[in-house]
């Protein structure tokens, strides 16, 4: 379904304009991270291009169907089981039961919670939770998945695993477009940076360029200010 | 103080005595009162999450007038179903007025809005946490709707306990549409408005005893589900 062909894409709540005419082609292949400060308009520009916001202006063109999926920054967890959770996800996807628990198995293998299968969902740790979250995504075997800031709230062992996760599923053929407020796991997880400032598209560069030599200045303060 | 220690102690020989007229009267107020529970529940609950996850024109006067029809007086409604009910009324030719069934019906009015308005409150609380994930995995509003039910079941039997314990504890309603008749429409709340004002104390304190622990019973049960689900799912 890639690429993701986004043209003089707007966002704006009431009078304030979050998003200001972003254009970009997004490729299959390379893990994109999106930068920017705290209101930059990264959680949004992630909504529209998921389909969860509405664009005041501009389009959002993928190329062809396929699947995408997206994990949130704090997960939501039904009130049922870790294997209900993501089977809930796959019966949604109009898979039968059969072949959602079947599935739903390999993929809790596939995070470390087998033993958790059947422990209730809400009772699992924060780092749990996420592991379970991306398991109902990748369950899914989406051709895009976005992550918003998958991270922010954990810590840094639960981090690893998250990026070790994410590392598994670019891996097995899906296309990884992040958020993040930690540069240091941007660059270990990035091939390449969309940097956002009040809502406008700054630079989108290969990682290694963006960290070495950022083009605009907006991009220098931010790295600045930002890199311990 | 004499009069009344011997109220209680008769009350209390009817209740340990498994009285005949008390067992009826607490009998038909358990059936009229469950049955109307439990029709108010089948159309108040898909009401509430309608409400909760469904965007259309008019949602917010009629959560507003929901909300405000659960403090409807129980009288207004028992007249409003006796006119209805009554021979020149719309639905006189069913024969239905002063009987368990107009009961149902009246008791049913009273707490559909109860029902409604508060699953729709705890619906839409939900909502609001799950609707980005629910949306994102491709649920359209009605499964949405039905894993929400699913995913408060805990809040909304509390709901529906709270519906009940209105039911059985009205008295305006039932009085007017069923007209207390001995025997056929006698529930414990219009016993014990005619027999105090007949005087016979200890059958209506013995009514008004079962009737609070009734209550009682409700609340403890309600807490410990709530509990329960707490520990368990989260």
């Amino acid at each position: 379904m890639l690429p993701l062909q986004l043209e003089s894409l707007s966002f704006s709540a009431g009078d304030t304009a979050i998003i200001r005419g972003i254009s970009a082609r997004i490729e299959a292949g390379p893990r994109t991270i999106v930068l920017g400060a705290n209101g930059a308009g990264k959680s949004v520009l992630m909504r529209l291009c998921h389909g969860l916001l509405r664009p005041t202006g501009g389009t959002v063109r993928w190329q062809g169907s396929g699947c995408q999926a997206m994990v949130f920054q704090r997960p939501v967890m039904l009130r049922r089981s870790a294997l209900e959770n993501v089977v809930y996800g796959l019966r949604l996807a109009g898979k039968s039961r059969r072949e959602a628990l079947l599935r739903a198995g390999d993929v809790l293998e596939a995070v470390e919670l087998s033993h958790r299968t059947h422990s209730p969902a809400r009772v699992l740790s924060g780092g749990e939770q996420q592991r379970l979250a991306l398991a109902r995504a990748w369950a899914l075997g989406p051709d895009v998945l976005f992550l918003d800031e998958p991270t922010a709230s954990l810590d840094p062992a639960a981090t690893q695993d998250i990026e070790r996760l994410i590392a598994a599923i670019h891996a097995s053929g899906t296309k990884i477009i992040m958020t993040t407020h930690n540069l240091g796991q941007a660059r270990r997880l990035g091939d390449e940076v969309l940097f956002l400032n009040k809502g406008r598209l700054i630079e989108h560069t290969p990682i290694d360029r963006f960290f070495s030599h950022p083009a605009s200045s907006e991009a220098a303060t931010f790295l600045k200010g930002e890199l311990p | 103080m004499t009069d009344l220690s011997e109220a209680f102690a008769a009350a209390w020989t009817l209740i340990a005595g498994f009285d005949a007229e008390l067992a009826r009267v607490v009998g038909l107020s358990l059936r009229v009162s469950l049955s109307a529970v439990a029709i108010a529940t089948l159309i108040g609950l898909p009401l509430g999450a309608l409400l909760a996850v469904g965007r259309f024109r008019g949602r917010q006067p009629l959560i507003v007038l929901l909300n405000a029809m659960m403090g409807l007086p129980p009288v207004v409604i028992g007249l409003v179903v006796y006119l209805l009910l009554s021979r020149a009324g719309p639905l006189g030719a069913f024969g239905l007025l002063f009987t368990p069934s107009a009961m149902v019906i009246a008791q049913t009015i009273l707490i559909v809005p109860i029902i409604a308005a508060l699953s729709r409150q705890s619906i839409d609380d939900a909502w609001r946490e799950y609707e980005e994930q629910l949306r994102s995995l491709g649920a359209g509003p009605v499964s949405a709707a039905m894993t929400l039910v699913w995913d408060t079941r805990f809040s909304l039997l509390t709901i529906i306990l709270a519906g009940f314990g209105r039911a059985a504890a009205e008295v305006g309603a039932v009085m007017i549409v069923g007209g207390n008749i001995d025997g056929v429409t006698r529930v414990m709340t219009t016993t014990i408005a005619l027999e105090t004002s007949k005087g016979d104390l200890p059958l209506a304190l013995g009514l008004g005893i079962i009737l609070i622990l009734l209550i009682i019973f409700l609340n403890a049960l309600a807490a410990v589900t709530r509990g329960f689900a707490q520990r368990r799912y989260g």
